[in-house]
């Protein structure tokens, strides 16, 4: 009996202890929780819209008004180059891609703060709640794609100058690396923040003021000699820059811009989910 | 049997006061003497115990301190102690949700918790959404709910609620959809916290069970924490006596450990404290309850003492009353007692008075009182500021004692006679 009894205890399946190492990751607790995910994506979509007129028609509304205002201001008032391209399609592509981008780094940025209700009464890989957040930004994106392809068809029958290149084949390594980035900035601003809230602040309107160092509302081609490097340093440039490419046929797209935005994606989504393991095992004491 | 749970030197601290700024000075202190230098931790000092009600040196406590037990599989274990004494830090460990400060736990079997009912509900789902949402969240796959959601919405018993936003029920409706979901839960671990305060007597009645059943019928392992300890006892073979954040008996017999938690005192055996009456002439300063042994466990077969400290300010020719209600929790009064004291002197007093034994049966009560001057409109009155529970009912004349029994809000062992009856 007495051995039998060791032999049992041999076979735990579940160990507790304070210190974790970094590398832990659990990724199969993840895995076991996918549907988890999928619910979490499902609960935002429909909630989104309840309890509203337009429904889903809002995912719409907001990058057609930022279009027709960056046109208005951008295209019109300041007369800033836009490669040749009909002005609306210029900003409706870099719009799309950047606020993809955006949702990603804001919403994830928080995840700690706004859950910590749920984090601190019932465990789960705390993985799945960005992921999901990624994951729901998704369905938005792609509504906004949606839009993007209507507004191109629109410029196709009016015979405007864009064609749609090879690189569109590129076009899903452009999204999950968008993703990702996004997704590791908001891992690593959120896993800081649980305890020192100043970042919080910085996220909001640093967002907006990165928007401006990188090829939204203007194209790279028309940039200065000496602020290119500059701008080519975000590592959004280089992907908005393919995404042009690959859905208008202007952009500049090489593989060093491509190549360093990948590197720099890596780096920050290792570095972003190592300081989050670390965080979420204790950050229901901090937050 | 084997071990479900083992839990070896598990410690718990927590830092109290604001955190926030001046902790980065702090933590760089910290990590710098404990990591480079390898010397102890400067904010911890030995021997602080986690005592809410007296001030200590430090601004770190221990929650939970040097834990070290080991829980059989199937064994329904109450965790007691009073508000603060770390059973919550226990069961949030146990279940993940945060880590232990020191300490190590090995754990068999897949572990479900219960420390909310309802976590992750959304308001604009329907019922029928959140089951399933907050089913996954407790750790379901989407197959295993799929298979349960008939029962799962025959247990809640909202069925006709099901396709309704869940911000359109009623708050019972809503705890019971919340714990029909966590009630079937397939795992070999479950960790309740009280969770029970909610809802009507019958769904409490259910819940408890099927907790029962889940650990008696199914030989799963169940933690319970609850301040409810008629609950508790009925439903757990085994105790865990928290106090201050140390266990006191280890794993032990559930009536061993209430009675120790019960002779801990719940403070409210004792009140002191100032009130005037209007004209500021009359003073109540304290009150108490005590049993004969003064050990504070309360059982039937003991007279029980109720002392009230007042003081007369200035001497008065009128008649003074000294009132009192047995209550029970719901605010039902058991029943009342006075005394009249005709033309008191200025001074300090204290009127005594003997609640029998055999009167009272095993429950909560609270006692309120009031000290007035009937013809004028003078007086103190105090709600609930005792509370007591008897817990042990001796000398019932049941023989036998199912669950909820005795009934009633006093019991009396009456004298019966069998006498043979010839047609």
């Amino acid at each position: 009996m007495h051995s039998s009894k060791e032999d049992i205890a041999k076979e735990w399946d579940l160990t507790i202890e304070p210190q974790t190492s970094f590398f832990e990751l659990n990724l199969k607790d993840v895995w076991r929780y996918r549907d988890l995910l999928w619910m979490f994506v499902k609960r935002d979509f429909v909630s989104f819209y309840k309890q509203t007129i337009l429904g889903p028609l809002w995912f719409f509304i907001q990058p057609l008004f930022t279009t027709i205002i960056y046109t208005f201001i951008f295209g019109g008032l300041a007369n800033l180059s836009t490669d040749g391209l009909p002005q609306p399609l210029f900003y409706m592509a870099g719009i799309t891609a950047w606020n993809y981008f955006a949702d990603c780094i804001t919403k994830t940025s928080t995840v700690f703060k706004d859950n910590a209700n749920i984090f601190s009464k019932v465990y789960f890989p705390r993985l799945i709640m960005p992921l999901s957040i990624v994951a729901s930004n998704l369905v938005r994106f792609g509504v906004q794609m949606f839009l993007l392809f209507m507004m191109m068809g629109y410029y196709a029958a009016h015979n405007a100058s864009f064609t749609i290149t090879h690189a569109i084949l590129l076009f899903p390594v452009l999204v999950i690396l968008m993703a990702l980035l996004g997704l590791g900035l908001g891992l690593i601003i959120t896993a800081l923040t649980t305890k020192y809230r100043d970042l919080a602040f910085l996220v909001t309107f640093g967002i907006q003021l990165l928007m401006y160092t990188t090829t939204v509302i203007y194209p790279l081609s028309s940039a200065p000699e000496k602020y290119k490097i500059l701008i080519s340093l975000n590592p959004m440039t280089g992907i908005i820059e393919a995404f042009r490419f690959a859905f208008l046929g202007q952009g500049q797209i090489s593989i060093n811009t491509l190549g360093y935005s990948t590197l720099f994606t890596i780096v920050v989504m290792v570095l972003g989910i190592l300081i989050f393991n670390k965080t979420e095992k204790t950050f229901v004491d901090t937050v | 049997m084997a071990t479900a749970i083992k839990v070896e030197n598990l410690s718990k601290i927590y830092r109290l006061g604001e955190i926030g700024t001046g902790t980065i000075s702090r933590d760089i202190e910290r990590f710098v003497k404990t990591k480079i230098l390898k010397q102890d931790d400067p904010f911890l000092r030995i021997g602080e115990t986690n005592d809410r009600a007296t001030k200590g040196f430090s601004d770190l406590v221990y929650s939970l301190k040097d834990l070290n037990f080991e829980i059989e599989q199937g064994d329904a274990v109450g965790i007691i102690g009073r508000n603060g004494a770390g059973k919550s830090t226990l069961l949030k460990i146990l279940s993940r949700v945060t880590s232990p400060t020191t300490g190590k736990i090995n754990i068999k079997g897949r572990v479900a918790s219960l420390l909310e009912v309802g976590t992750g509900f959304h308001p604009e789902l329907t019922g029928r959404e959140n089951i399933y949402l907050n089913g996954a969240i407790l750790g379901m796959r989407k197959r295993e709910i799929d298979r349960k959601l008939d029962e799962i919405i025959d247990f809640s018993g909202v069925e006709r609620y099901i396709e309704t936003p869940v911000k359109r029920y009623s708050s019972g409706m809503y705890v019971r959809l919340a714990f029909a979901v966590a009630a079937h839960l397939e795992s070999e671990i479950l960790i309740v916290d009280e969770v029970l305060a909610v809802g009507d007597a019958e769904f409490q009645k259910k819940c408890l069970g099927k907790m029962g059943e889940v650990s008696k019928g199914q030989g799963r392992t169940v933690l319970f924490v609850s301040h409810n300890l008629s609950a508790v006892s009925s439903l757990c073979k085994k105790g865990f006596f928290l106090k201050n954040g140390e266990a006191v008996l280890g794993i032990n017999n559930i009536e061993k450990c209430i009675s120790s938690y019960q002779k801990g005192g719940p403070s409210s055996c004792i009140w002191e404290g100032e009130i005037f009456s209007s004209n500021g002439l009359l003073k109540l300063y304290k009150a108490l309850i005590k049993t004969e042994s003064n050990d504070m466990v309360f059982t039937n077969d003991a007279d029980l003492t109720i002392e009230f400290y007042y003081q007369v300010i200035k001497k008065e020719n009128r008649h003074l009353r000294i009132l009192f209600n047995i209550e029970t929790q719901d605010n039902v009064v058991c029943f009342s007692s006075g005394m009249f004291i005709p033309c008191v002197n200025e001074g300090f007093f204290v009127a005594e008075s003997v609640i029998p034994k055999n009167i009272l049966n095993k429950r909560i009560y609270n006692i309120t009182a009031r000290v007035d001057y009937p013809a004028e409109s003078i007086y103190i009155e105090q709600q609930h500021f005792l509370s007591f529970e008897l817990h042990v009912l001796k000398n019932h004349s049941y023989g036998i004692v199912f669950e909820n029994e005795p009934n009633g809000l006093i019991h009396l062992p009456l004298k019966y006679q069998i006498r043979d009856y010839i047609f």
